[in-house]
């Protein structure tokens, strides 16, 4: 037997085109987030929430991802932001190259805010650099509070966490103390919001805040 | 199920490193996964078969070594390898802790069968 030496990551590809899509957003100061959950955790309507909060002071543009149809980006462009969506066609996940094809077919000239909502799942996304600033990870109260635990490794790669559908804990088994607590073993520097879309509990705190970082951005 | 994805940048990495006359011989390819990586060995393994099959590549298999989660202690400075789901430090109980192995999804190298090498 001879033996070819590589020592190499097996999805240096991913990371190397995800490097080329963080320095296209850098040069255009452009800040950007990539949302993951588990399907139905609620991440298109906290993008809904978040564009009626925050359209009017920022310029926007969204990215959907999905395995078929685009019935996500048919909700987004209903606020007149720009929005691509890429359908995965059974793929569990977005990879910087299918995001890279995307950046070219946006309007994108003074974006200041690049919304990448990725297909619902906890568990591939996470090995998938898109070249975004952070990953925001939604975990939903219906879901229960033990995902942190069962999903560490989504919640270790992420730098937000929305507690979402906080109006439905009276009716769930789900302490949000607790899922925050699990969710800050694995990762003690999560930035955490409750958020709901139907009471809109929390979205003006998170919107403030995302707005404070797209404004650091622009400064940087 | 992203193991399918990651099957054929293996493919990839290995049609990169070996010429094309000479896939017919790689066996065994060893790999590097860490537990918090995200890869389901078997369906790691079951992916990669499938898409070699009835290809030069048909004889390759998986040898995957498995990388426990471990982080070192930014308060005590010692290593502990943390119960999955934490990354706590198991001496001094700190959440101030650094991943130092786990994340590991890479191909170390790459094994060929030397007997048909004059016959190509
Ligand atoms: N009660 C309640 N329902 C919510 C909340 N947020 C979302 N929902 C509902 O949850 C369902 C799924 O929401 P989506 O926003 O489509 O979830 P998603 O994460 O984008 O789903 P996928 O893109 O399919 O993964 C919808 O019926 C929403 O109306 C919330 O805060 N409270
Ligand atoms: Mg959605
Ligand atoms: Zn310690």
């Amino acid at each position: 037997m001879s033996v070819v030496t590589i020592q190499r990551k097996v999805l240096e590809k991913n990371d190397e085109v995800a490097s080329v899509n963080r320095r296209y957003f850098a040069e255009r100061k452009m800040f950007v987030i990539n949302m993951v959950s588990s399907p139905g955790s609620g991440k298109t309507s906290i993008l809904e929430c978040t564009l009626e909060h925050l359209k009017s002071g920022l310029n926007i543009a969204v990215i959907e991802g999905d395995v078929q149809t685009d019935l996500d980006a048919q909700r987004v462009a209903k606020f007149g932001v720009p929005v691509a969506q890429i359908v995965t066609n059974g793929g569990c996940h977005l990879e910087a190259k299918l995001v890279n094809d995307a950046l070219s077919s946006l309007q994108l000239s003074g974006t200041q805010l690049l919304v990448i909502e990725n297909v619902g799942n906890l568990v591939c996304p996470a090995n998938y650099d898109l070249g975004e600033a952070m990953k925001v990870v939604v975990a939903s109260t219906t879901e229960g509070d033990d995902k942190p635990l069962k999903y560490p490794g989504m919640f270790h790669k992420a730098s937000v966490l929305l507690v979402n559908k906080i109006d439905l804990v009276p009716y769930v088994n789900c302490s949000p103390d607790r899922l925050k607590k699990n969710a800050l073993q694995i990762n003690p520097t999560l930035k955490i919001f409750e958020t709901s879309c139907t009471t809109k509990q929390g979205i003006p705190e998170w919107c403030d805040w995302l707005k404070s970082e797209v404004v650091k951005q622009l400064r940087a | 199920m992203h193991e399918l994805s990651v099957a054929e940048s293996v493919v990839e990495i290995i049609q990169q490193y070996v010429p094309r006359t000479d896939l017919n011989r790689v066996r065994c390819v060893r790999m590097k996964i860490g537990e918090f990586g995200g890869v389901v060995t078997d369906s790691l393994t079951f992916c990669f078969q499938a898409i070699t099959a009835q290809t030069d590549l048909s004889k390759a298999s998986l040898e995957i070594e498995h990388i426990p989660f471990a982080v070192r202690c930014q308060e005590c400075g010692q290593e502990s390898r943390p119960e999955f789901g934490t990354v706590v430090c198991e001496h001094c109980g700190a959440l101030r802790t650094t991943v130092i192995s786990g994340n590991e999804l890479q191909v170390v190298d790459i094994n060929l069968d030397d007997s048909l090498a004059e016959a190509t």
